[in-house]
């Protein structure tokens, strides 16, 4: 078990392969297993073994020699190599992998203890105080001219807007979670903006309102990815020049910049994905100490954050995918290993199970709780909900109402489509056009409280008013024949075959006839799905159908939007498919009939499973119904990655202050690049292992940081980004962040081995470390250059466009594309 | 490398003396042919046959959906063109061969259920070709089971449960595409379990190249009948991927052997596929080349390239577009609707019905019909002359260029004031100067986007174009929405600031075109009224016209019909919906597509069954506790990976799908499911019946199911072949469901 190789390679592929050669020395393979097996007990021995037995015959100068040849990163070998006995005490970590025997033989190198351990404390204190430089340059660079502009740029205006909402305690309805909103909420409240500014439209002035909190609190989580992304690769690739490139890549990154800097849900969003990322490598590194305190501590972060990645927008579904995959084939190895007991086993298991399945559900759980605690007034989303959710909200008509309870004929109701925010059967005082079917009034579902939603049950076959005192009170059953008429317009609710305006195989619905007088396409049955004949229809709890009694068709509101004629109110059309669909069936809402007595509609309030459940299947008809037009330019996912065209968050006129939305272009295209070179020597390294091609001992290990690694970060990258070619929505260029955080991890990791195996190829020569110091400075330099170049993207440039040549960005228009 | 052209050198030489040894062979010897006739096979085609041939041209009447393919073999009878984005054109000429080979001339009106057949009609070569490949799923299904290394007894059971699975009958007995897809779908199967047999003992053979091209060709056969087949071709490109991931770790062969390996292997399923897919498309446009109703949809340059039509318009006009040149502008991006770029002598409406105000200029709109006002003529903006000097002097990109409207002689125009239904693009008119401060903004900039250097000429069919206005940098561009009553319900055309981006409805080309000639207004009309003449031919390359055609039938969206029989893929697994298929004009007689339950039922539990001892076994495995030897595990895991990943990827991206769907969408899983049963019930025999009694046991209850089967079949065997009218009652007893719709006359 000491030397088993079969964690490192494919679980299909272990029990075919052979064995260890067995040509190799003994230190070899313990050395190979160190590899994998980093955090043993043993180690510290066998490093010393592998280093005396790997080289017995080098003189002292002479391995001095070799060993700054071998080790390129004089900064970053050095470094590692102190980061992992800085880390030993707390998390036992994975001993340098990649530089292994360097550090090895440098550790046995040096005979004074004392020594050793002043210089260790000395490179701790630098791992650190780099890890302090990084941090502070990203949140200079975030919260450099923070307040510029002062105005709503892009997307601020919703999410500003929202956040007011939280402040006022109004109830609204959106797409995503509710966390990220809360938190700028949150942040606002805190930093004295009192939720009076209406947000609302891009590029109105802030004036005295308090803005920065929000914006300051957005740039601060943007400003923590960083750091994270650092530490993140430090910990897979265990080389500090990877680390920094990293960090270097995404902080001279205009992209990431400008998306940090305004008070929108992404910098939140990405903040929660990069801790959960950290947290998760964190955790795969305590592996060696289950149960442990730290890896009780990061293993329950990565649940926390994935609950906070998915409370903010649903994309968060990809992270948690993840480390959903990390999770399995984690416990897989566990499981495959036979020293384990089931016992331990089903541990480990419940352990996972807690932490990032019931923890984070819970928080999520409880991130909506407080929404709706938080959200008790009615507000602009009362309308996208059903009429039990609105009972929930103080100042609508529904909140501690009393109505009667059973419909019975005269009563005026507000008819409900079930279908979520479908909203209620209205009509108005407007004709269909000619050549819609027949020119009569307009019949259609309207998400909004009005009076055209006022509805009077009638009998089909009399005028005579039901209200009349000194007639008995007949209640409407199932399976009546009735006839509804429109309060406002006295017209009839009315069908005929004639097309339907959008959905061309249903009929017209329309308002017909003269003060409540038609014909007989005006007549309805009422039935309530899954009741007997003769029962009476409650409010609000019946789910009731109406059927046209000539055509036999189904009353339904299609979803579809009216264009300009129907003031882009939803499309009612009578269905002859007579499939039970949500589509087709109705609740009676407010019902007004002084005949009756009143009960209590407290009885009706939902549950909360029943909110959560609601408030779910809202957004994602929400979510579906941002469909892109055909003429509209969209942005495409093969767009992105190019960085083909940016976004334009404030001003578009020589003489405004312009905010442009766009990657780096030589970040962006290096990260290209470096996904191409990594697909070509990942497979190639994978091909080679597969066919028992016997790798040098530093090869190999580079070999293992490029494919664990570097396939960490491959799979974050693929799967924020794939998914989106598959959805429907209408997307923006801002989607692509989260996966290019992932592919700028790629490019650290990728470049620092590629030239660490440069370096390795012409080992004994002094170019070795010119080569890898040189590469990762060119970039590091290549990258700020660039920054420095394209920067007023981000801050903000006034001053002609960038095809005029008098402008500072003139020559800077690499794409045409590009508009700025 | 050296010492590999040295190995490779001597395994020819070997191969070399092999072959000639072979050649020689029969010299010496006595030429021997022996023949292996597997009568289970014989007599499985021969039931297979019977079932799914007996009494094939009945009802001589259009049922269900031949009433949407027949009217595509009319079309190819009558060699003209047409569009479907149902699927790519194999299956379509598949079944036109049918009516090829019977005769038939393409005449009969596609146009109702029920409605009886002409006498011309061929109706049995028609149906014969579904047919066929229906009845030869029955012997298929064997050898796949006999392939994946289970016992005769387990392949004729699974042989013979496509044989009594009604909905199958029922699908493969008329002019329906779906018993050929999955003819297909197992024939790329099998083929690939032949090759990978043979992979072991005797690799490079003649057949072992034979299973291997067949396998590439079959997936690109399913792929050409519907697109649902590459969901089959995927999944055999993963089992072939892992095998050949094996194969690079097995270091008994040699770098070079390995590479041979997986190079005839990306030949034959990689670009072999490719390959026959063009074909198909070849075909299909080298057989349809008359113009026809789906026209408007193309391009203009690939209308020119089918006969009629477009063509005879174009026929003779002028290439290169010059100054003068009277021409019809096309917007190439043609949605909602293709349309022509237009004007005429409507203003703009003063105020608009939201209080907005407008230039009260001379409407400019995209109009679907050709018309005389679409003509409008390039003018040089430097001189006055409207007529093509004589050298033409040709358009090239860069050019400015003023646009005259033919009849109106007023000039293009676009200005800052906000287009009437999208506010945030400029107004596009023709200008008619007010005398107040609004100066005419009449220049634009002709960009040629598919340009192959920047001195292209504009070319009339051919060159996409784009017009840049000179003051403003907008672009010309279409924007999709219907102008009200004022307009006409044109299509809006405005001028779109350049930043926004490209997008195809900025581009336009040149539909007609003729040198005008006339420099007086009222010859010019005459001129503008009279049809184009000269003559020059152009042409379209094969592979411009099939990504065209692809990427349209790709991009094609229909409008989401509701279907009285449309069901959501959660109801085909537990059968709860049917199709009513015909009903017999007089008699209660009916054909429906509805399963044999007890083996869609039983289907579903193998299934079910087989991935919890999966997982059971893959644990225990892991805990190194082997239940079942080495050999029996692989051929565990390799029939569940085909048959499980069959169904999974035969059913699931359904429901991502949002088209309507129909009961006949899942019979391609439903095989898969099918195969896989007796597979479970013989491992559940061998390995999970301890002793030799519950094995009888087992056996007898095996057989009272399946003669449960057969009783399901012969009980609905009315409703699927449609031949005994039942009564009411029958039929009332017939409707196990209360949710199939079973149809019973009054």
């Amino acid at each position: 078990m000491l030397c088993d190789t079969s964690r490192l390679l494919p679980a299909g592929a272990a029990t075919t392969l052979p064995a260890q050669p067995r040509s190799r020395g003994s230190a070899l393979r313990c050395r190979r297993r160190e590899l994998h097996f980093p955090g043993h007990p043993a180690l510290p021995f066998c490093d010393f073994l592998a280093a005396q037995l790997a080289r017995p015959s080098f003189p002292p100068g002479r391995r001095v020699i070799l060993r700054r040849g071998r080790m390129p990163p004089v900064m970053g070998g050095s470094l590692a190599g102190s980061e992992r006995r800085a880390r030993r005490g707390r998390c036992g970590p994975q001993a340098a992998r990649a530089v292994g025997p360097d550090v090895a033989a440098e550790d046995a190198a040096r005979s004074p203890k004392r020594l050793v351990q002043g210089s260790r404390r000395f490179k701790a204190a630098g791992g650190w105080a780099l890890l302090a430089v990084v941090t502070l340059l990203s949140f200079a660079t975030r919260f450099h001219r923070l307040d510029e502009p002062p105005h709503i740029c892009w997307d601020e205006t919703h999410f500003g807007k929202m956040g007011s909402y939280y402040i006022n305690r109004t109830f609204f309805f959106d797409v995503h979670p509710p966390l990220g909103k809360m938190l700028i909420g949150l942040a606002g409240y805190l930093s004295g903006y009192d939720g009076t500014f209406l947000f609302q439209k891009p590029g109105d002035k802030y004036e005295h309102h308090s803005y920065m909190g929000m914006r300051g609190f957005c740039a601060f989580l943007g400003s923590w990815l960083i750091p994270f992304a650092y530490l993140t690769v430090l910990e897979v690739s265990k080389s500090l020049p990877a680390a920094l490139l990293t960090a270097a890549l995404l902080t001279f990154d205009t992209g990431c910049l400008t998306l940090s800097q305004y008070i929108l849900l992404d910098p939140i969003l990405m903040f929660f994905i990069m801790a959960a990322m950290l947290s998760m490598v964190k955790y795969n590194s305590c592996t060696d100490r289950p149960f442990s305190a730290s890896w009780w501590f990061w293993l329950s972060l990565t649940g926390i954050s994935l609950a906070g990645a998915l409370g903010v927008k649903f994309v968060g579904l990809f992270i948690i995918l993840q480390v959903g995959l990390n999770t399995i084939s984690d416990l897989w190895h566990l499981f495959g290993d036979l020293s384990l007991s089931l016992v331990t086993m089903g541990k480990h298991l419940i352990a996972r199970i807690l932490c990032l399945i019931v923890l984070p559900l819970a928080l999520y759980m409880a991130i909506f709780a407080v929404h709706f605690i938080v959200l008790n007034k009615s507000g602009p989303g009362d309308g996208f909900f059903s009429s039990a959710f609105q009972a929930r909200l103080s100042g609508n008509n529904l909140h501690n109402a009393s109505i009667p309870e059973h419909l019975a004929y005269g009563s005026v109701i507000t008819v409900k489509n079930l279908r979520m925010a479908s909203g209620y059967l209205h009509s108005h005082r407007h004709l269909y056009p000619e050549g819609i079917g027949a020119r009569q009034q307009q019949v259609t579902t309207y998400l909004h409280k009005d009076y055209n939603n006022l509805w009077i049950v009638k009998k089909h076959n009399t005028n005579s008013d039901p209200l009349d005192p000194s007639l008995p009170v007949e209640f409407v059953r199932h399976g009546d024949i009735i006839r509804l008429e429109h309060k406002e317009t006295s017209r009839n609710l009315h069908s005929h075959y004639h097309e339907a305006p959008l959905t061309r195989k249903h009929y017209q619905v329309t308002g017909y006839g003269i003060n409540g007088t038609g014909d007989s396409n005006d007549f309805w049955r009422i039935e309530v799905v899954n009741r007997k004949f003769g029962n009476r229809i409650k409010v609000l709890r019946s789910r009731i159908r109406l059927i046209h009694l000539v055509t036999g068709c189904v009353l339904g509101s299609s979803g579809k939007v009216l264009p300009k004629w129907g003031w882009e109110q939803l499309e009612v059309t009578c269905t002859p498919y007579l499939k039970e669909t949500l589509n087709s069936i109705w609740n009676v809402e407010d019902h007004f009939n002084p005949k009756l007595p009143n009960i209590s509609l407290d009885v009706l309030k939902p549950s909360f499973p029943e909110i959560l459940l609601e408030s779910h299947m809202v957004m994602l008809r929400g979510n579906n119904g941002l469909k892109p037009k055909d003429n509209d330019f969209t942005s495409k996912p093969w767009h992105w990655p190019i960085n083909y065209q940016g976004l334009r968050f404030s001003g578009i006129n020589d003489t405004d202050f312009r905010v442009y939305l766009l990657g780096n272009p030589v970040v962006w295209w290096l990260n290209l690049l470096s996904i191409a070179l990594y697909l070509l020597t990942g497979s190639f390294t994978a091909v080679a292992l597969q066919r028992g091609v016997h790798l040098p001992a530093e090869v190999e290990g580079l070999s293992q940081v490029l494919l664990r690694g570097g396939g960490q970060a491959l799979l974050g990258w693929v799967l924020h980004y794939f998914p989106f070619f598959l959805m429907g929505r209408i997307l923006y260029f801002h989607h692509y962040f989260p996966a290019m955080l992932f592919s700028s991890m790629l490019t650290g990791i990728l470049w620092d081995t590629l030239l660490r195996l440069c370096a390795w190829r012409l080992a004994p020569s002094s170019l070795a470390r010119g080569i890898h110091v040189g590469g990762i400075l060119s970039l590091l330099l290549g990258t700020a250059y660039s920054f420095y170049l394209f920067h007023p993207l981000a801050y903000g440039m006034v001053g002609p466009l960038a095809q005029n040549p008098l402008s500072p960005m003139a020559g800077l228009r690499w794409l045409e594309s590009w508009d700025f | 490398m050296g010492k590999g052209t040295l190995e490779a050198d001597k395994t020819l030489g070997i191969l070399l003396s092999l072959l000639f040894y072979k050649m020689l062979g029969f010299l010496r010897h006595p030429l021997v042919v022996t023949a292996d006739i597997n009568l289970n096979v014989v007599a499985l085609t021969g039931v297979g046959l019977l079932s799914r041939l007996w009494r094939l041209t009945y009802p001589r009447a259009v049922v269900f959906d031949e009433v949407y393919y027949g009217q595509y073999i009319s079309f190819y009878m009558k060699r003209i063109f047409f569009l479907d984005d149902s699927g790519p054109p194999f299956g379509h000429m598949l079944l036109a061969l049918g009516g090829y080979l019977g005769g038939f001339d393409g005449n009969f009106l596609w146009n109702r259920i029920g409605a009886e057949y002409s006498s011309n009609v061929p109706v049995w070569s028609l149906r014969l070709l579904p047919a066929l490949a229906g009845a030869f799923l029955v012997p298929m299904a064997y050898q796949i089971v006999l392939e994946l290394n289970f016992s005769h007894c387990a392949a004729m059971g699974a042989a013979l449960l496509v044989l009594i699975e009604n909905a199958l009958i029922t699908q493969s007995r008329l002019i329906l595409l779906e018993s050929v897809l999955i003819f297909f779908n197992l024939l790329s199967v099998l083929s690939y379990l032949k090759f990978s047999n043979l992979q072991k003992h005797s690799p490079f053979s003649p057949s072992w190249w034979f299973w291997l091209m067949l396998t590439g060709v079959a997936c690109s056969c399913a792929v050409g009948i519907k697109y649902m087949g590459v969901f089959t071709y995927l999944l055999v490109l993963s089992i072939a991927a892992v095998h050949a991931w094996h194969l690079i770790g097995d270091q008994t062969l040699s770098n070079v052997c390995v590479f041979c390996h997986l190079l005839a292997r990306t030949v034959a399923l990689l670009i072999i596929p490719i390959l026959t897919y063009l074909l198909f498309f070849y075909v299909h446009l080298i057989l349809l080349y008359r113009s026809g109703p789906h026209d408007q949809i193309m391009s203009s340059a690939f209308q020119a390239s089918l006969e009629g039509g477009l063509a005879r318009i174009t026929r003779g006009q002028p290439l290169e577009v010059a100054y003068g040149s009277q021409v019809t502008l096309r917007s190439v991006f043609g949605k909602p609707m293709p349309c022509w770029l237009h004007s005429h002598q409507n203003t703009y409406p003063m105020i608009y019905e939201n209080g907005r105000g407008s230039s009260h200029q001379q409407q400019v709109t995209c109009y679907p019909f050709k018309d005389v006002n679409n003509w409008w003529i390039v003018k040089d903006p430097g001189r006055h002359q409207l007529v093509v000097g004589n050298p033409p002097r040709p358009i090239r990109h860069g050019d400015i260029v003023q646009l005259v409207h033919g009849m109106t002689t007023r000039l293009l125009n676009t200005h800052d004031v906000a287009a009437p239904l999208s506010p945030h693009s400029q107004e596009v008119s023709c200008y008619i100067d007010y005398n107040i401060s609004m100066p005419a903004q009449n220049l634009w900039r002709l960009e040629i986007v598919n340009r192959e250097s920047d001195t292209d000429v504009w070319k009339t069919i051919m060159s996409e174009v784009r017009f840049v206005h000179v003051n403003t940098s907008a672009i010309l561009k279409l924007s999709g929405a219907h102008l009200p009553d004022w307009g006409f319900r044109q299509l809006e055309v405005v001028g779109e600031k350049l930043s926004r981006g490209f997008h195809e409805s900025m581009v336009w080309n040149v539909e007609e075109h003729r040198y005008g000639k006339s420099q007086e207004q009222k010859e010019r009309e005459l001129e503008l009224h009279s049809p184009t003449q000269v003559d020059i031919s152009r042409n379209l390359s094969f592979m411009a016209r099939f990504s065209e055609l692809q990427w349209r039938m790709l991009t094609l969206r229909t409008d989401d019909s509701e279907h009285k029989y449309s069901s959501t893929p959660l109801e085909w697994v537990t059968l709860d919906t049917n199709i009513a298929y015909w009903l017999h004009p007089r008699t209660s007689a009916q054909i429906h597509l509805l399963g044999n339950i007890t083996i869609w039922a039983s289907a579903s539990l193998a299934m079910v069954t087989y991935a919890l001892l999966f997982f059971w076994y893959l644990l225990r495995r892991r805990r190194s506790i082997r239940d079942l030897p080495e050999d029996c595990w692989l051929r565990w895991v390799l029939a569940g990976a085909l048959c499980c990943g069959g169904w999974a990827v035969n059913y699931l991206p359904f429901f991502m799908m949002e088209k309507t769907l129909f009961l006949y969408h899942y019979l391609p899983a439903l095989t898969f499911q099918i195969i896989l049963l007796p597979v479970v019930l013989q491992h559940v025999n061998d390995h999970l019946c301890r002793s030799q009694l519950q094995r009888s046991v087992f056996s007898a209850l095996v057989v009272a199911w399946y003669s449960s089967a057969c009783h399901v079949f012969n009980t609905l065997r009315p409703l699927t072949y449609g031949d005994t009218p039942l009564s009411p009652s029958e039929l009332r007893a017939l409707r196990w469901r209360d949710s199939w719709d079973i149809l019973i006359r009054k």
